[in-house]
């Protein structure tokens, strides 16, 4: 059964304890829950339960699935997209890996709900073609196993739109939301040199 | 027959050329398909219950709730955890459930009752004399070696005692020393697990695996088919440092899974599960007396050392204990301790991380007592390397320094200046490792039109090893790497060792050279008739074969065209262990670390780092270096950050996640200088691996340079801020 309400706030009645059990979220984390309050108080008390039917942008593209509300950005884009660059290594997204951009901002798609990406504009990594970035990883050598390396690679691109002059100490202060096991930083830190314009 | 060899330097337009990765691009874009990724057209998904306990005994499990909830399509107790059934560590997977989603799978996990009896608990490794208590103590082996031989007259433990006092007794210096490491996890970031398919009798498993040509049988056995049924394929891997070399129970249950439901079955651990069972590092805790001459020479050694691998014992093996510098006289002791954690598995270079910081320390320690510089005893300990290398180690030792600038910014242990709560420190280790090649075929198809393939059972574990290939039949032939396509990562290609000790570079080196060797020399035979030249002379030069000289020449596409009407198939092998003019074993490496410790909050930052390192001839040099500095990486971490905290009341791994379980990130790396040591000598020894040696020196080296900063030693690595704040408060 689906079904939406969209009327307008302060219907005391729907907590976020509700939209969870409604949701039939087993465990949710923390930042899902946050996130979920979240929606309801940007767009009012919203009941989700069971398949909806959303339409997301991904690389500029408009993709029409079918998710629980439970469902996590990455979930979607790797089940239900095929897009596997982002990858599931730590589900409360300390590792990073499954950095996508929304908007233009890095977030962790392992920690975000497909439904909270409505009408938002969503890259991935294989959406990043023509980039100078994923050059400069390979011809810097940034990359061993590779597990990590796309997440790394979008967690770097959003840091030089922000910072498209970072100096070399910026660059070590600012990317440390990923982990590499292989321990490939030095690399990564190479390539990143080379694509910021300040150098 | 053909003379297998490599090229000169001069000679060389391939080998030994920096070159990016083949399968860097696929990577870098997210297109490579690792086992994760492999998405069957109607897969399920398997999530695992794990026990709770660290050691309990089950007294029930009940899966009807797990098989009534909703989008679940099977459940599977595995056998070991059946009523009655002991568990002895926390995570250790108990059943498993498949659903139509992970989430339906997860719900399903959660409905599964379980009844458990806690028992005993012991997870304290550190703590000998508790385990003693506890009864978990076993003979961890050890050996005593002494110059002079007892009489026939002496009682030969008197004697042994009498002469370690005596040797104590005349030392010099004499330095006691205490010094550990904890347990460290594997913590691939792709866990383990695979996606398999199951159809009309033959299994297809995308396993995440170091071992592609070695998994088919382990599947085979335990479904009860035979190997040709089976084909195991891993293009990519996600982390394997020497845990993933078997199909694992629970890719067995995926197996089963999916011939019981004829539906592909995608299982891998949760990340808690890969950091409880993927694999640990055993760890190790020593008390060391050792005794030198005036000179700082260590002429005895006395240590007893205990740890664990788990419940069954284990622990760092005694064999490499002192590690590498073996002084005359030693006496070496290890006890095992059982402990409630996972059982260890192979972890890069098993047990020399843990032997040279138990041992390494003590030397640096020595230098402290003595008041000298930490290089001058190192460099007058070098005679007693234990591998023949202390000649290229002394050659290391100079290079090193000169790269850290080590004698312009020595001081004293503990005498360094502050700058406000800061004191920085120097210190350095050395290591050895095998890394002979490991059995390898190869098959080569070369066609009438000129094009080269090869077929080779072996993985790229992100070592580089597919563009090693493509180098060692690029130069062989005179052609570019681009125009010889490489395929590995399948059961179904000729048998190749698996990825573990070092093995792989030698490995696929030999087999490839040789069936490259043994194809042109077919081709040489061919052309030399069609050029009435003798084949003897005949070399391959960019892209054409020619009479050297300034003699006839043919391109390489024409002189395939002379093979005939089929491609030109050839098969060749190298058996393990075969003397050979293409690889060789026994490499050594110096490490020099420069840290900083602000004595206010015990946190200590990598200033710079200095590896050199031999491997003989080296292929790729950009992938050599990448693989250095990534295990110098590896080991700051392990130095530093990572180990497995357990709960010693619960017995709860209580630190399995990433977010706990911290490991270095790209800020905490400092400046890695990295020196490919590679004199004709070396070079000479042909290929040698590369995997291991460069992980084993950075702890020790860390913990010494911390040591020559404060000027007390933090004996347990990984060296926490607590635990520098801790030695500190002692002083």
């Amino acid at each position: 059964m689906t079904g939406s309400n969209n009327e307008s706030g302060g219907n005391s009645s729907f907590s976020r304890r509700d939209f969870l059990r409604s949701s039939g979220a087993v465990a949710a984390a923390t930042t899902l829950s946050a996130q979920a309050e979240a929606v309801a108080q940007d767009e009012g008390p919203e009941i989700l339960s069971g398949e909806q039917s959303i339409t997301l942008n991904v690389n500029g593209k408009d993709r029409h699935v079918s998710v629980e509300p439970r469902a996590t950005l990455l979930e979607v884009l790797r089940y239900q997209l095929d897009l596997t660059g982002a990858k599931p290594v730590s589900l409360d997204g300390s590792s990073g890996a499954s950095t996508v951009m929304i908007d233009g901002k890095p977030v962790t798609a392992s920690t975000t709900l497909a439904l909270t990406v409505r009408g938002k504009k969503i890259q991935t990594i294989e959406g990043l073609a023509g980039d100078t970035l994923p050059a400069a990883f390979v011809e810097h050598d940034a990359q061993q196993c590779g597990f990590c390396t796309p997440g790394f690679v979008m967690a770097v691109r959003a840091f030089l739109n922000q910072h498209p002059d970072a100096s070399e100490a910026q660059i070590r202060a600012g990317l440390n939301g990923n982990i590499c096991r292989c321990g490939t930083y030095h690399q990564v830190i190479q390539a990143a040199i080379s694509v910021a314009k300040g150098g | 027959m053909v003379e297998y060899n490599w090229p000169s330097r001069e000679q060389a337009t391939v080998i030994g050329k920096e070159f990016e990765r083949l399968d860097g691009l696929v990577k870098v874009t997210g297109a490579a398909k690792y086992s994760f990724d492999i998405n069957l057209k109607n897969q399920l998904f398997a999530v695992a219950l794990g026990c709770p306990h660290a050691h309990c005994r089950i007294k029930s499990i009940d899966v009807s709730g797990a098989q009534k909830t909703k989008g679940v399509v099977f459940t599977h107790v595995f056998e070991h955890a059946r009523e009655g059934c002991e568990i002895q560590w926390q995570g250790e997977l108990l059943a498993v459930v498949a659903g139509e989603t992970e989430g339906a799978a997860r719900e399903g996990v959660a409905e599964i009752k379980l009844e458990l009896e806690e028992l005993d608990v012991f997870v304290d490794a550190e703590d000998l004399e508790g385990a003693t208590q506890a009864g978990r103590t076993g003979k961890g082996g050890g050996k005593v070696v002494t110059e002079r031989e007892p009489g026939d007259e002496d009682d030969e433990d008197e004697f042994i005692e009498q002469e370690m006092e005596r040797m104590f007794n005349e030392s010099a210096h004499v330095v006691e020393g205490y010094y550990g490491v904890d347990a460290i996890t594997h913590c691939c970031l792709e866990p383990h697990g695979s996606t398999v398919e199951w159809k009309d009798g033959e299994l297809t498993a995308h396993l995440s695996t170091q071992n592609v040509s070695g998994t088919d049988e382990g599947f085979a056995r335990d479904l009860e088919i035979t190997s040709d049924d089976v084909e195991v394929h891993c293009d990519y891997i996600g982390g394997g440092f020497g845990s993933k070399f078997a199909p694992d129970y629970w890719g067995i249950a995926a197996a089963r899974i999916s011939r019981e439901t004829q539906r592909p079955v995608k299982f891998l651990l949760d990340r808690d599960q890969e950091l409880q069972l993927g694999g640990n590092r055993p760890s190790g805790y020593i008390k060391v007396r050792l005794g030198a001459d005036k000179n700082g020479v260590v002429r005895v050694w006395d240590s007893h050392h205990w740890g664990t691998s788990g419940y069954r014992g284990g622990g760092v093996s005694h064999g490499v204990i002192p590690y590498v510098l073996v002084p005359g006289n030693y006496r070496r002791r290890a006890t095992a301790i059982k402990c409630n954690t996972a059982q260890s598995r192979a972890w890069r270079a098993p047990n020399h991380p843990q032997a040279c910081a138990l041992s390494q320390t003590a030397i640096d320690d020595l230098a402290c007592v003595m008041g000298k510089n930490s290089y001058d005893v190192f460099l007058a300990n070098l005679a007693g390397a234990d591998n023949g290398k202390a000649a290229v180690y002394a050659e290391q030792m100079k290079l090193a320094a000169g790269l850290m600038d080590w004698h312009r910014k020595w001081h004293l242990h503990g005498q360094g200046r502050s700058t406000g709560s800061i004191v920085d420190g120097l210190g350095m280790a050395l290591h050895t490792w095998g890394g002979s090649a490991n059995h390898s075929s190869c098959r080569l198809r070369i066609s009438p039109d000129g094009g080269v393939e090869s077929f080779c059972g072996t993985q790229d574990i992100g070592t580089g090893t597919r563009t090693i290939c493509a180098q060692v039949l690029a130069e062989t032939f005179g052609l570019s790497i681009t125009e010889v396509k490489v395929n590995i990562g399948s059961s179904k290609y000729p048998n190749s060792g698996a990825s573990g000790g070092s093995t792989t570079v030698g490995a696929v080196s030999e087999s490839h050279r040789r069936a490259a060797q043994d194809a042109l020399e077919k081709i040489f035979a061919l052309v030399a008739k069609e050029l009435d030249a003798d084949a003897g002379t005949l070399r391959t030069v960019d892209g054409r074969i020619e009479v050297p000289g300034g003699g006839q020449s043919m391109s390489w596409k024409k002189a395939c065209s002379l093979i005939g009407l089929k491609p030109l198939e050839v098969t060749s092998s190298y058996v393990r262990g075969t003397p050979s003019p293409l690889s060789s074993s026994r490499v050594g490496g110096v490490q020099m670390a420069h840290v900083e410790v602000d004595k206010e909050t015990g946190v200590i930052r990598i200033k710079k780092f200095v590896a050199v390192q031999d491997q003989g001839l080296v292929i790729n040099p950009k992938t050599c270096h990448s693989q250095i500095t990534g295990a110098v990486i590896m080991g700051i971490t392990a130095a530093l950050y990572e180990h497995r905290v357990t709960d010693p009341l619960t017995g709860a791994f209580v630190n399995a996640g990433l977010s706990d379980y911290h490991l270095a990130r790209l800020g905490d790396i400092g400046e890695i200088v990295v020196e490919l040591y590679e004199p004709e000598s070396e070079r000479q020894r042909g290929v040698i691996g590369n995997g291991e040696p460069p992980v084993i020196s950075p702890a020790a080296a860390i913990s010494n340079a911390v040591a020559n900063a404060i000027g007390t030693r933090v004996p347990v690595i990984p060296m926490t801020p607590k635990r520098v704040l801790e030695a500190l408060a002692k002083t």
